[in-house]
């Protein structure tokens, strides 16, 4: 991986601004390490991309990330995926600032990461988050009710005839289902 | 003591050692789908020690960051429940453990999400969209075990009589809780019992199992006065930082 800072220090980087739109297109072609197929856009993690003065006028970009889970190990990979991407388009360096809150949430999904994460075999969320802000208690009684769970289609041959077989799969943001269709286990991205 | 920095710890060691006991299941855990969410549930408290410890170090203002708090304080600097420093025993003894924890810590985690310090708010509120899937799970457990077999479910009546005793201390305030309450930083401790009590109650009957009736129990984890199973679980978390001081990965 080309280190940015390193190539800011040769000089073969130019601070020029580039419009935000376009930062935001190369950021669309950062993927997420653990679902190569979503981008960080897409997954709804970059929340904001900012050009910034420093006391001597110099522009730097900042870019503002918001991690999935707390303890999500991919959050520190993202922040220096960016980093090499801008870098190399000839921006760099670039600040790649974490924000908590508003917390991170599936509403944020694009219907085109949706749609890829289906391709790539996991089922995305079928329902909008059902505490998006981390505000609720919850009813354990009725979260124990299975006839109260949305079913969810099967990625592969779109039965809605699974079962959860676990609430972790192969990471935290997902479960791990089974279709009782084509008896292919799935993982599905969990409403959070 | 600065009544801040202290529910900071309390909630930070919570975590962290909830966390290191979930991390000794992986490779050991009864079926693959289990290990993995162990490991993921671990991985969550981890991230959510990480932040707390983080903004204590801040708090305190003595150059201490998350590392520090973590793998150089004794057993006395810690601040966690007596409960989550017992053994992981069987894998029904782990999972009343963290049912009784998660019940507690999602009512705890939604009241800090409305707390008058924005920093603990914003790390309230992304906790507690996690453990709502942790409390899910081990509730799930709960009842399929405790209404499972004459065999899980005697071991489950066994875990849950033997782990009661320290889960009342969370509901005893003290001048720190009524510190923090006072200033709107965190809810008062006693005020979360009703509702705990009617979460565990509502899983415990449709998991058939007897809710104990006793009142006698253990205190002094959030004060620093811990079982004699934390020291071990220390020095085996603390034991590469403490032979290396200052080793970077």
């Amino acid at each position: 991986m080309v280190d940015a800072d390193a190539l800011a220090s040769v000089g073969a980087v130019s601070q020029a601004r580039v419009a935000t739109e376009q930062v935001l297109q190369w950021l669309d072609e950062v993927m997420d390490p653990e679902v190569p197929v979503v981008s960080v856009v897409g997954l709804g993690i970059v929340r904001e991309v900012v050009w910034q003065y420093g006391p001597d006028a110099t522009p730097q970009l900042q870019i503002v990330v918001t991690p999935t889970y707390s303890g999500c190990p991919a959050t520190e990979v993202i922040a220096a995926a960016i980093r090499h991407k801008l870098a190399s388009h000839g921006v760099a360096p670039v600040e790649v600032r974490t924000r908590l809150s508003p917390a991170w949430t599936t509403d944020w999904m694009s219907a085109e990461a949706r749609e890829a994460l289906r391709a790539y075999g996991i089922a995305p969320p079928v329902e909008r988050a059902p505490d998006a802000d981390g505000r609720q208690v919850i009813d354990i009684g009725a979260l124990l009710d299975p006839s109260r769970r949305a079913a969810v289609p099967c990625p592969l041959c779109r039965s809605t005839k699974t079962r959860l077989l676990s609430q972790f799969g192969s990471t935290a943001c997902k479960a791990l289902y089974q279709c009782n269709s084509c008896l292919e286990p799935f993982d599905y991205f969990k409403p959070h | 003591m600065d009544p801040k920095l202290e529910t900071l710890l309390r909630l930070g060691d919570n975590a962290l050692v909830l966390s290191q006991q979930l991390g000794a299941w992986c490779g050991h855990g009864p079926a693959l789908e289990e290990d993995l969410a162990l490991t993921n549930v671990g991985l969550d408290l981890l991230g959510q020690a990480r932040l707390w410890l983080s903004y204590a170090g801040e708090v305190e203002g003595q150059g201490r960051d998350e590392d520090a708090l973590a793998y150089l304080r004794d057993g006395g600097a810690y601040r966690n429940l007596l409960l989550v420093e017992q053994p992981n025993g069987h894998y029904g003894d782990t999972i009343m453990r963290q049912f009784l924890f998660d019940a507690w810590h999602q009512h705890l985690l939604a009241a800090l999400a409305t707390s008058a310090d924005p920093r603990i708010a914003e790390i309230a509120q992304k906790a507690s969209k996690e453990v709502r899937y942790h409390l899910q799970r081990s509730a799930h457990l709960v009842v399929a075990l405790g209404d499972g077999t004459a065999e899980s479910h005697e071991r489950m009546q066994v875990s849950l009589e033997r782990l009661w005793p320290f889960t009342q201390e969370w509901f005893e305030s003290d001048p720190v809780d009524a510190a923090c309450a006072l200033q709107g930083l965190a809810p008062a401790a006693d005020s979360l019992s009703e509702p705990w009590h009617a979460s565990v109650a509502a899983v415990l009957a449709r998991a058939t199992l007897q809710m104990p009736d006793y009142t006698g129990h253990q205190r002094g984890g959030r004060q620093g006065v811990h079982s004699e199973h934390l020291g071990h679980l220390l020095a085996e978390l603390q034991s590469v930082p403490r032979a290396y001081p200052g080793a970077r990965w």
